[in-house]
């Protein structure tokens, strides 16, 4: 059986909005990324460029499950961050739970301011996923949900 | 596992396309790529060896199209076949709702269908999912050549459940959205069953 689908609503996805908003200009950030560590984008705030957000995304989470298997092979548990700095723009990565924080920097600001105001954020962001958890589990078992209502022609008619 | 976003109304799921090395996983995402128009697809991401061997994954979204109002995006996964990236496939499972196990259908690649079928089951183990449980379809592909196994053969020893069984020539697109229909609507039947 797969799991349980993670499922946002939107009073969450807009405090979600709020605090990658304020993290990003705290920090000084280009731009910062919620992923989900199975590689979907969840949100995103700041200028993105003509970057492609949802390849962004895959690579990020693709990344950290490498670095994570890398790290078990060391004996240790988990590199709960992982950095890559370039000549202009940097990355840093920060795994909350079941979901990866992603701030990509320039010369505007410093690994350190980085880390420092994601590591707050981080714990705000963690309360937040927790409800969409409890949330998403919760939904599975409402037989009114919108799911449930899916008919099977809705289904073709995607192929059709 | 299935994320859904009730502000920008959209439904994300994953799909992985399993399979011995060489059977035609890259060759299926690439057919689905060059036959989507660009407004429901992404880039094709690669990460391949120099001689393009997929060293860690392929990755594709693809926008099917609205369910009730819900924006349905597959998000297309391709493990590497060798068998010494083993650890690379179990990564990649994390998370999937759906698999379409590509086998080559030449006679000699029969054993490496068997041992990359046993190599799903126990990696899909490992994260906590169960073969028999989750939307899965059977490709047969390279149907076109001439040393293949015959369809019952490759059935027999291949199939896990009554699972669908589409023949394929993914080179020449032949079967590639069938098996991708057949798997996208067995992962949307599990979503609406909760």
């Amino acid at each position: 059986m797969a799991d349980t689908p993670f499922i946002i609503k939107e009073h969450q996805f807009h405090k979600i909005k709020t605090l990658l908003a304020k993290l990003c200009v705290e920090s000084a950030a280009r731009v910062v990324f919620l992923v989900d560590r199975d590689g979907q984008p969840i949100a995103f705030h700041g200028d993105i460029g003509d970057m492609d957000t949802t390849s962004f995304s895959s690579l990020a989470a693709g990344n950290v499950a490498a670095t994570t298997s890398m790290a078990k092979l060391l004996g240790e548990d988990i590199f709960p961050t992982v950095v890559h700095e370039g000549e202009r723009e940097s990355i840093y990565i920060c795994i909350i739970g079941r979901s990866l924080l992603v701030v990509v920097f320039d010369e505007r600001s410093t690994l350190g301011l980085v880390k420092l105001r994601t590591k707050r954020a981080s714990f705000e962001l963690a309360t937040i996923l927790e409800s969409v958890k409890v949330d998403s589990e919760n939904h599975r078992t409402d037989e009114s949900s919108f799911f449930a209502e899916i008919t099977d022609e809705d289904i073709d008619s995607l192929f059709s | 596992m299935t994320f859904i976003n009730y502000a920008s109304r959209e439904i994300n799921c994953k799909i992985v396309y399993y399979g011995p090395g060489l059977c035609g996983k890259t060759t299926n995402l690439q057919h689905i790529y060059d036959s989507t128009a660009p407004q429901a697809k992404g880039k094709l991401i690669s990460l391949a060896t120099e001689t393009d061997r997929t060293l860690f994954f392929d990755f594709m979204p693809l926008e099917l199209g609205t369910v009730r109002g819900f924006k349905t995006r597959f998000h297309l996964y391709t493990v590497p076949g060798q068998v010494y990236y083993d650890a690379s496939r179990k990564l990649i499972l994390k998370g999937v709702d759906g698999v379409v196990f590509v086998a080559d259908s030449q006679e000699e690649r029969m054993d490496a269908n068997i041992e990359s079928l046993y190599n799903l089951e126990e990696n899909l183990k490992s994260q906590g999912y169960d073969l028999l449980k989750i939307p899965y379809v059977l490709q047969l592909n390279k149907r076109d050549l001439p040393n293949v196994s015959s369809v019952e053969e490759l059935t027999s020893e291949l199939n896990r459940k009554n699972e669908p069984v589409y023949e394929a020539v993914a080179s020449k697109g032949d079967g590639v959205f069938d098996t991708l229909k057949a798997v996208a609507k067995q992962v949307l039947t599990e979503l609406r069953k909760g």
